[in-house]
C-alpha cells in the first residue's frame, strides 16, 4: 500500500471552540491508484490531505506513505522524506512569484543534493511534456492560470514522487485547463503512482478510480463509491 | 537552483526593500568611518598646524634674537670704538674747581699727583682707566697762538683688576700729538719736529677732526708739562672710564670715589658717544624685551590653538561618541523590521519551498543569504561614503602626504577593514529572528487554503 491512513483524527482547538476537522478517517491507496476525497467546504479535505503529506501531525491514528511513517521522523529527515516522496498540487498554485517557470519546476531539487545536470534535464523534460516551453523563462505573474497549474505539475513531478497530493487543483482553472490538469494526473497514476485528489469538483471525482466521501471529518460509506 | 541563487532572485524581485536594507547599512558604515576618518583627520590637521605654528613661532624668535644679539654686538661695538680715545667720562676734580671757570677758562685748581696711586690702590668698581693729566690753556709763543695743553702720564692701572689694555697711550717724553686745528695750521706731520715753550719735540700722532676742544689740544708727558707750567707734583684732574655706561651710576660712582679721596669732584662729561651708546643700550634692552614679550605671547598663542583645536576635537568626538551608536541601533533596527516584513511577505513561498522539502536551516540560509548581500553591499559602499564624507569634512586636502599621515596610525584603516564584518554582522544578527520565525513557520498554516 502506497498510502495508508489508518484512523487519524485532527481536532483544531482556539479560545472559543473546537471544531473535529477530521474525525477518525482511514485511507489506503495503492501504486497506481486515482483516489478522489470529495466534500462539501469545511468537510477537512485540505486537513486530512497535508496529513496524508507529512505537514500536519494528526492527533491520533497512523500514516504510513510506502511504508514509513513521516511523523516517525525528525523534521529534516521528514523535509528529505516529503521532497523524494510526495508532489504537491494546490489551487493556489502556490508559485514562487520572483521565479521563472523554469526555477519553479526545479525548486524541489534544491532540497535534493542530486546531478544539478540530470534534474534539469527532467525538468526541462516536463516543461516540454506541459507545453510550458516557450514560456520557460517567465515568471508566474505573466502566466495563465492553466499554465500556473501546469508548472505546478511539473514542480510536483521533479523529484519523481511515488504519490501526489492534489487539493483542489482545477479550482482556478476553466473546464479545458482543468480536463487536461485531470489528465496529467491520471497518467501519473497510469504509470505507477498513487494520487490523492481533494475537491468539491463533480467533474474532477469523475477521473478518479474511487472516490471517498467526507461529511463534517468523517468519511461517509453510504455514499462510497468506485469510478 | 541554489538557495544563494534564490536570494538573488528575490533581491531582484522586491529591490526596493533590498535597497533599503541597503541604505541602512551603508548609513550605519558611513556614520562609522565618516566619524573616524573625521576624527583622524582632525588630529593630521591639528598636529599640521600646531608644526605650522611652532615653526612660525620658532621663525619669529629667531628673528628676534638674531636682533637682540645684532643690537648687542652692536652696543658693544660701539662702546669699544667710542669709548676708544673719546672714552673718558668721568672726570675726578680738586673739590674747589668751579665748573663753571673750568668751562669757560679750562682748569685751575689742582690736587696732587698721588691721588691717583691712591684710587689705583683702592678697591674701586665703579670706574676704570685711572688716567692723571695737567690741562692748562697756555700761548704758543713760537706760533704765537693759543693752544690747550694736556699732559698724560699713561694710564695708571687699577691693583685688584689686573692690566687691561690701555685706552691711550702714553706720551713719552719729548714726544708730542697734536689736534686736527693745529696740525692744519701749522701744517704738520707725524715725525716733524717742533719748538713749544723752548723745548723741542717730535710729533708723535696727529688727531682727525672731532669737532671738540680736542682739535686745539696739545698732548705731552705729563713729567714735562708739570715742569713747564711750574705743578711738580701736581695734576687738574683725573680722567676715567665708567664700567658700565647703561643706567645712572654716576651716583654710586661719587659716592665711592669719595670715600677714597675726599676733598676731590665726580663731574660726568657728557659725550655724544655715551648719549649713542646709551641709545644703543636702550635698543637692546627693547629688542630683549620684545624677545621675551614674543616668547611669552608666542607659547600663550600655541597653547591656545591647541586648545582650540583639541576643543573642536573633543566636540567632533563627542558627537561621533552619540551619533554613531545612534546610527547603529537605528539601521539594526530599520534591518530587523525590513527583515520582519520581508519574512511576512514570503509565508507564501516559504510555506510552499518547506512543503517540496526545503529544511529549515535552508531557508534561514536563504534569508542570510540576502542579509549579506545587504551587509556586503552596504558596507562597501559605507566605507567609500563615510570616508569621503570624513575627508572633506574634515577638510584634508587631497595631497599624498595627507592621505599617508590619516593612516599613519592604523586604527583608520583597522576600522575599515572591519567595516565590512560590521556590516555583516549588523545585517546578519538583525536578520537573525525574522529568517528564524519565517523558518519556523508552518506550512500546513500557509497551504490550507488552497
Ligand atoms: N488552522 C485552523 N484552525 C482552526 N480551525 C481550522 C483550521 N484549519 C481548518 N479549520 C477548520 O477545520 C475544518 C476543516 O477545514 P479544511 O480546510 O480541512 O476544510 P476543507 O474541506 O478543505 O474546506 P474547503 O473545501 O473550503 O477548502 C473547517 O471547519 C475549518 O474551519
Ligand atoms: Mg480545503
Amino acid at each position: 500500500m502506497l498510502l495508508l491512513i489508518d484512523g487519524v483524527s485532527r481536532t483544531y482547538t482556539d479560545a472559543h471552540s473546537t471544531v473535529h476537522a477530521v474525525d477518525d478517517v482511514s485511507l489506503q491507496i495503492a501504486a497506481g491508484e486515482f483516489v478522489a476525497v470529495q466534500g462539501a467546504s469545511g468537510s477537512g479535505k485540505s486537513t486530512l490531505l497535508l496529513m496524508a503529506g507529512g505537514l500536519l501531525k494528526p492527533d491520533s491514528g497512523q500514516v504510513q506513505v510506502d511504508g514509513q511513517d513521516p511523523y516517525g521522523l525528525k523534521p529534516d529527515a521528514r523535509a528529505d522524506f516529503r521532497a523524494q516522496n510526495i508532489g504537491f498540487v494546490f489551487q493556489q498554485f502556490h508559485l514562487v512569484p520572483y521565479l521563472s517557470v523554469l526555477e519553479n519546476v526545479l525548486a524541489p531539487a534544491m532540497a535534493v543534493p542530486g546531478t544539478e545536470a540530470e534534474t534539469r534535464d527532467r525538468a526541462l523534460q516536463l516543461i516540454e511534456r506541459f507545453g510550458l516551453s516557450d514560456r520557460q523563462q517567465h515568471v508566474p505573474a505573466k502566466l495563465s492560470s492553466g499554465e500556473r497549474q501546469r508548472t505546478a505539475m511539473a514542480r510536483a513531478l521533479l523529484n519523481q514522487p511515488k504519490l501526489i497530493l492534489a487539493d483542489e487543483p482545477t479550482g482556478n482553472l476553466d473546464h479545458d485547463n482543468a480536463d487536461t490538469l485531470l489528465g496529467y494526473l491520471a497518467d501519473f497514476a497510469a504509470d505507477g503512482g498513487a494520487v490523492l485528489l481533494v475537491t468539491h469538483d463533480d467533474r474532477a471525482v469523475a477521473c478518479a478510480q474511487r472516490v471517498v466521501h467526507l461529511q463534517n471529518g468523517r468519511i461517509d460509506q453510504a455514499v462510497a463509491s468506485s469510478a | 537552483m541554489t538557495v544563494w541563487r534564490l536570494a538573488i532572485r528575490e533581491i531582484r524581485h522586491r529591490k526596493l526593500s533590498f535597497l533599503m536594507g541597503v541604505i541602512s547599512v551603508t548609513t550605519a558604515v558611513a556614520c562609522l568611518v565618516g566619524a573616524k576618518t573625521l576624527l583622524r583627520a582632525d588630529r593630521v590637521i591639528t598636529d599640521h598646524l600646531m608644526q605650522a605654528k611652532q615653526s612660525e613661532v620658532e621663525t619669529a624668535i629667531a628673528a628676534k634674537e638674531e636682533s637682540v644679539k645684532q643690537a648687542g654686538a652692536e652696543l658693544e661695538d660701539a662702546m669699544r670704538k667710542h669709548m676708544k680715545g673719546l672714552g673718558f667720562n668721568i672726570l675726578i676734580l680738586p673739590e674747589e674747581q668751579s665748573r663753571s671757570e673750568m668751562l669757560l677758562n679750562g682748569m685751575s685748581a689742582t690736587m696732587p699727583e698721588s691721588y691717583v696711586d691712591k684710587l689705583g690702590q683702592s678697591k674701586i668698581v665703579t670706574i676704570n682707566h685711572l688716567l692723571p693729566s695737567v690741562s692748562q690753556r697756555v700761548q704758543w709763543p713760537e706760533h704765537d697762538r693759543e693752544v690747550m695743553l694736556i699732559g698724560t702720564r699713561g694710564e695708571v692701572p687699577i691693583q685688584h683688576r689686573g692690566l687691561k689694555k690701555p685706552l691711550l697711550e702714553e706720551v713719552a717724553e719729548g714726544k708730542m700729538v697734536v689736534g686736527y686745528e693745529i696740525q692744519k695750521e701749522l701744517e704738520l706731520k707725524v715725525g716733524d719736529t717742533v719748538t713749544f715753550r723752548e723745548h723741542d719735540f717730535t710729533i708723535s700722532e696727529v688727531h682727525p677732526e672731532r669737532g671738540s676742544t680736542d682739535d686745539v689740544t696739545v698732548w705731552i708727558n705729563l713729567g714735562q708739562a708739570q715742569e713747564m707750567l711750574g705743578m711738580q707734583n701736581l695734576i687738574n684732574a683725573i680722567l676715567a672710564l665708567e664700567c658700565d655706561c647703561a643706567g645712572d651710576r654716576i651716583s654710586a660712582i661719587r659716592a665711592e670715589i669719595e670715600g677714597i679721596l675726599p676733598g676731590t669732584q665726580v663731574v660726568e662729561k657728557f659725550s655724544q658717544a655715551l648719549a649713542r651708546a646709551e641709545a644703543r643700550a636702550k635698543a637692546k634692552e627693547t629688542a630683549e624685551s620684545a624677545l621675551a614679550r614674543e616668547k611669552e605671547s608666542s607659547q600663550a598663542m600655541l597653547v591656545r590653538e591647541e586648545q582650540g583645536r583639541q576643543h573642536l576635537e573633543q566636540q567632533h568626538a563627542g558627537f561621533a561618541a552619540v551619533l554613531v551608536p545612534l546610527v547603529l541601533v537605528g539601521s539594526a533596527v530599520t534591518i530587523f523590521l525590513l527583515a520582519l516584513t520581508n519574512a511576512r511577505q514570503r509565508t507564501e513561498e516559504i510555506g510552499i519551498l518547506r512543503a517540496v522539502g526545503l529544511q529549515a536551516r535552508q531557508i534561514i540560509l536563504v534569508f542570510l543569504s540576502k542579509a549579506a548581500a545587504i551587509g556586503i553591499m552596504g558596507g562597501l559602499l559605507g566605507i567609500g561614503l563615510g570616508y569621503c564624507v570624513g575627508w572633506s569634512l574634515g577638510g584634508l586636502s587631497s595631497n599624498q602626504l595627507d592621505w599617508q599621515l590619516l593612516f599613519a596610525t592604523g586604527d583608520l584603516l583597522t576600522t575599515i577593514i572591519s567595516a565590512p564584518i560590521l556590516a555583516l554582522a549588523l545585517s546578519g544578527i538583525a536578520s537573525w529572528l525574522p529568517a528564524l520565525m519565517a523558518a519556523q513557520k508552518d506550512p500546513a498554516v500557509v497551504l490550507q487554503g488552497g
